[in-house]
């Protein structure tokens, strides 16, 4: 193999090109008894089906990984989701996270600041701080990346329909920093689509809220061309209750319908596909898991070269966050969800993850504490440096087991999407409420398989405790809703009222029209006007969303 | 710091004295409504003393509208922006939704209240989610008694809706004074609904989502197939509110025809006639199904037969007790 | 027509900003199959549009879900608007992430049951069959 014409073609045109840019983290890679460790293991003698199905890493179809190096070059980011109560609150969570050795950020919103209400609305109250920080001016923003060195850390935020509020004011704390937006590096989910079909923090309806997709998009690929202005997510629709072949083809129609708005919009795949990433779920079967992974970077390097015709090797790669399955975890013996997130981080690597986020033992229960989050980082950094896995890219490649599952697996979501297609379409699907039924019989299934006993759970439905101890529940800060109250007063009373208004008459403007918002959301946000008077303005013009299908 | 809210299990009794139910109903409070349509769903035996205290002039004067289809063709989105346009007009507007049970386990998801949770909050929309409980026709006869109790309450017009699926879509035309049929292209094989019955009964059929493409062509085949009949075809966009108006002054346009030329007095006739045969169906249904369980010979031969033999049964067992009750009327 | 064969109305819902629906479905679902008839009201809901829909369509009990952690706000909200609205008998049933030390609190201001991530569905079947037996005798005025 080390002769073939593929190989060396390889070696010479991509390989080479990254160990220049960035060399592997060792000099040589071994193996606990010495043995080297080779970088790519190969078929003697490869086939025609190995080069065009499996091929190499860091090039088409990328099923072997998106980088030819992988995690010998550099190990995936380890970020872990965290958020709670005030910004000055989650803000000493990043900073022991990153003390622990997190390489990245990435910030839970409370729903309220989700769903474009400020912290004082009567629909906020006992949400407030609860799932994740409460944002509301920029004010906040500037106390939730308080000492941290926004040029250095790349952040992620888990922010969809208010998504470029938030956006601007990170770009504005970041000034305060002295930095410019380009010198920033990060991601905004900025997904609706599964807003409407797994998660529920819509705010507009579809339309209107891929504009503002669209105006994030376009803004970005000027002025923050390091920055992730989407990550679709397939991540929630398998905790809704689908299956990993819905996971991916769900979130892949929703990716197209993304590159098709953007597209219509004038833009250029090759120049903004490269910043789109995904976001994915790893759940327990391990096996079936890995090959989900490689079967979704094949078939999404397909679908932008022959659908999209995208040329660029950037916007044909899928890049990837993932988290471990939050619906597998049990609240009965906790200890146990140690164990699966173990598996599933390992699968996550196993598969080629870009980014992962390993939940915390008692994730059923409570937000994490400093203590569980602690052990949560540890697997991945245990995974890291002592397991071993990281020294050989996509080492399952070429087993029967893992080819096999990995083609069946591209089949299954191919044909899931054709589906859609030939239901019109994401949006025509959504509507007429095809993908939610075919999810909450996948969520049905699964639940009547448990209580029938054929799906195990341990701890669950086999080798149960009768008398459980309750671990000790993570407590918010208690005065997190009122001292938000009193600071938005606050704000309001000493900021410019006049030129705040002038800003939100101006955003009304441009949002009636078709120009990018993104210049005057920074403008307002500048002023402290506060996250729901922005959504306000923007919920007068474009509409709000009510959830049409039941059941 | 918290005080008691209830206490857990109390009934407030009120609610469960018939006078004060009915008395309730006419002062629009919704749960004596809501408790009126219960006790005759349920076929608790107050359910006629309920029925008895119905004023039969304030029924002659409200309109009730049907209004079916086959799934996804946005009937849903049509009866939220009808109730917009009658609340803006100050009417009271009452709504039954009617979904199928499940013939395996009796239950129902009553999926409809869902598309009209923003009108939770008006006192003057008032909805009421149907279970069709295994009845024959496919269709709740409790379904007339809760648009009668809606229309004591002030409702004017009170909406049927039901999903147009096999034999519910004609029922409901023998519940309602006027039969909407919605329709959209590509929600379903136009020629099978051309084919099936309702297209000759409905009274007004709507085009849904006339933007799209085959809303003209769907349009056209419908003026063929109707023209003969007089009956009037909507283009609707539902989700813009377009047509809307046009659509209510279609329903108050026949209503006042009917009204003037006697048709309406004759329609509400055959609705009576139906509900009472439904009801009688029903009574003896239980009856005749034990009288048949009783005696195995009854499983073989003729059902016809069979079936005159069990009604005569029934009859003469009646007038048997009659006689043996009141003689001196058969002497 | 008889009382028996329908095990009761039960009215499910979200209140607050919790858009979870995974467990608030299952659930319905089960009712359903369990032959109950279920008003899934979705998420998003106040706690008044909750109680005026449940009295409207006079259901025997009501199911709500809360993931968020409002749960301490949202429920007795919820009991509060059903009793203003004179619904106040109608048996309360929540489900969620609640930590066990609020369970006693909330039944203590009236909730009829609390059920916590993992209780297998039977058992939330279960109470949910008794809440509604005996509401709707007192209903039905059966002795």
């Amino acid at each position: 193999m080390n002769e073939h014409p593929a190989f060396v073609e390889w070696k010479e045109r991509v390989l080479k090109k990254t160990l220049e840019r960035f060399p592997e983290r060792q000099k040589e890679f071994k193996t606990d008894s010495g043995l080297p460790a080779e970088r790519l293991a190969l078929p003697e003698t490869p086939d025609e089906k190995y080069l065009s199905k499996i091929g190499f890493p860091g090039q088409y179809p990328f099923t072997r990984g998106v980088q030819p190096t992988m995690y010998r070059g550099r190990l995936w980011t380890m970020r872990q989701y965290a958020g709670f109560s005030s910004a000055e609150e989650s803000n000493k969570r990043y900073r022991y996270l990153l003390e622990q050795g997190t390489t990245g950020l990435s910030v839970a919103f409370d729903l309220p600041t989700q769903i474009g209400y400020d912290s004082d609305h009567k629909l906020s109250r006992g949400e407030v701080g609860r799932v994740g920080a409460a944002i509301d001016t920029f004010d906040d923003m500037e106390a939730l990346f308080n000492g941290i060195p926004l040029d250095k850390v790349s952040t992620s935020m888990t922010i969809n329909s208010p998504a470029a509020i938030l956006l601007a004011m990170y770009v504005v704390a970041a000034e305060k920093q002295g930095l410019k937006p380009a010198q920033l590096g990060g991601t905004v989910q900025n997904d609706i689509l599964k807003e409407y079909i797994a998660r529920g923090t819509y705010i507009f309806p579809p339309h209107p809220s891929i504009r503002l997709m669209t105006d994030i998009i376009e803004w970005c690929s000027r002025e923050m061309p390091q920055f992730n202005t989407v990550s679709v997510s397939g991540y929630h629709i398998r905790e809704a209750g689908s299956t990993a072949v819905q996971e991916i083809a769900f979130a892949f129609a929703n990716a197209c319908t993304y590159v098709e708005a953007a597209v219509s919009a004038g833009l250029n795949v090759d120049v903004f596909a490269p910043h789109m990433t995904f976001f994915f779920n790893a759940s327990s079967d391990f096996l079936e898991e890995i090959a989900k992974f490689r079967a979704a970077r094949r078939l999404w390097a397909k679908l932008m070269k022959e659908r999209f015709r995208a040329k660029d090797p950037g916007a044909q790669k899928l890049r990837f966050h993932t988290q471990t399955a939050g619906y597998s975890l049990t609240a009965q013996q906790v200890d146990n969800n140690i164990v699966r997130v173990t598996l599933q981080a390992l699968a996550a690597v196993l598969g080629g993850t870009q980014s992962l986020h390993t939940n915390s033992r008692d994730e059923a229960i409570t937000l994490p504490t400093e203590d569980s989050v602690r052990t949560a980082l540890r697997t991945q950094q245990i995974i890291a440096y002592e397991s071993g896995v990281c020294n050989t890219v996509d080492p399952f490649a070429g087993s029967y087991c893992i080819e096999n599952m990995t083609d069946r697996m591209e089949q299954e979501i191919s044909a899931l999407i054709g589906r859609i297609d030939a239901a019109g379409g994401m949006i025509a699907a959504i509507e007429s409420g095809f993908v939610q039924r075919q999810i909450e019989d996948s969520s049905y299934a699964y639940q009547k398989q448990i209580e029938s006993g054929e799906r195990v759970v341990i701890g669950l439905n086999k080798y149960q405790e009768s008398e459980e101890v309750s671990p000790p529940v993570f407590q918010i800060n208690k005065f997190t809703e009122e001292n938000q109250i009193m600071k938005l007063a606050n704000i309001r009373a000493k900021r410019d009222n006049q030129r705040v208004r002038k800003a939100l008459a101006r955003l009304e403007d441009v949002a009636r029209g078709k120009e990018n918002v993104m210049p005057y959301i920074i403008e307002a946000v500048r002023c402290y006007t506060t996250l729901g008077e922005i959504c306000d303005v923007l919920r007068s013009v474009f509409g709000v969303y009510e959830e049409a299908k039941g059941y | 710091m918290w005080r008691k809210i209830r206490t857990r299990g109390c009934v407030s009794d009120s609610m469960n004295d018939i006078d004060e139910i009915v008395k309730g109903i006419y002062l629009k409070e919704p749960r004596a409504i809501g408790r009126a349509i219960s006790i005759i769903e349920d076929g608790d035996q107050r359910a006629g003393a309920i029925l008895k205290q119905i004023n039969a002039k304030s029924i002659q004067d409200s309109t009730i509208v049907g209004i079916t289809g086959p799934i996804g063709t946005g009937k849903s989105t049509i009866i939220n922006q009808l109730i917009a346009h009658y609340r803006t007009q100050g009417g009271r507007v009452g709504i039954v939704a009617i979904d199928p049970s499940s013939p395996v386990s009796g239950g129902a998801l009553l999926g409809d209240r869902i598309r009209m949770m923003r009108h939770a909050m008006d006192k003057d929309v008032v909805i009421r989610s149907m279970a069709t409980r295994g009845k024959q026709g496919g269709l709740c006869a409790s379904a007339a008694a809760a648009v009668r109790i809606m229309i004591c309450s002030g409702c004017n017009p009170v909406i049927i809706e039901t999903v147009g699926v096999g034999q519910a879509e004609i029922d409901v035309v023998g519940l309602a004074d006027i039969t909407v049929l919605v329709l959209a292209p590509g929600a379903g094989d136009e020629i099978q609904v051309m084919k099936a019955g309702i297209i000759e009964i409905a009274d007004i059929v709507v085009v849904n989502k006339a933007e799209c493409p085959g809303a003209d062509s769907l349009i056209m085949e419908l003026e063929n197939v109707l023209h003969q009949r007089n009956c009037a075809v909507c283009r609707v966009i539902a989700r813009e509110a377009y047509g809307i108006e046009n659509l209510a002054t279609a329903i108050g346009k026949i209503d006042r025809e009917r009204r003037k030329s006697g048709q309406f007095t004759g329609k509400r006739k055959q609705i009576r006639e139906t509900e009472i045969i439904d009801c009688a169906i029903e009574m003896m249904r239980d009856e005749i199904r034990s009288r048949l369980q009783e005696c195995p010979g009854n499983y073989t031969g003729d059902p016809r037969a069979i079936a005159r033999k069990l009604i005569d049964d029934i009859c003469v067992t009646e007038l048997d007790m009659l006689k043996r009750k009141r003689p001196e009327v058969f002497s | 027509m008889d009382i028996q064969r329908c095990r009761g109305r039960v009215l499910i819902g979200k209140p607050g900003l919790d858009g979870h629906d995974r467990g608030a479905k299952i659930i319905a679902r089960s009712l359903r199959d369990d032959g109950f008839e279920v008003i899934y009201t979705g998420i998003r809901r106040t706690p008044e549009e909750i109680a005026l829909t449940a009295i409207q369509e006079d259901v025997d009990a009501v199911g709500l879900s809360v993931l968020s952690g409002a749960h301490n706000e949202l429920f007795p909200e919820v009991l509060r608007a059903l009793h203003q609205a004179k619904g106040g008998d109608i048996p309360v049933i929540g489900g969620g992430i609640i930590p066990r030390e609020d369970i006693q609190h909330l039944k203590e201001l009236g909730m009829y049951e609390i059920f916590t991530t993992g209780t297998p569905v039977q058992t939330i079947l279960n109470t949910f069959r008794e809440a509604t037996e005996r509401y709707r005798q007192k209903k039905h005025k059966i002795p």
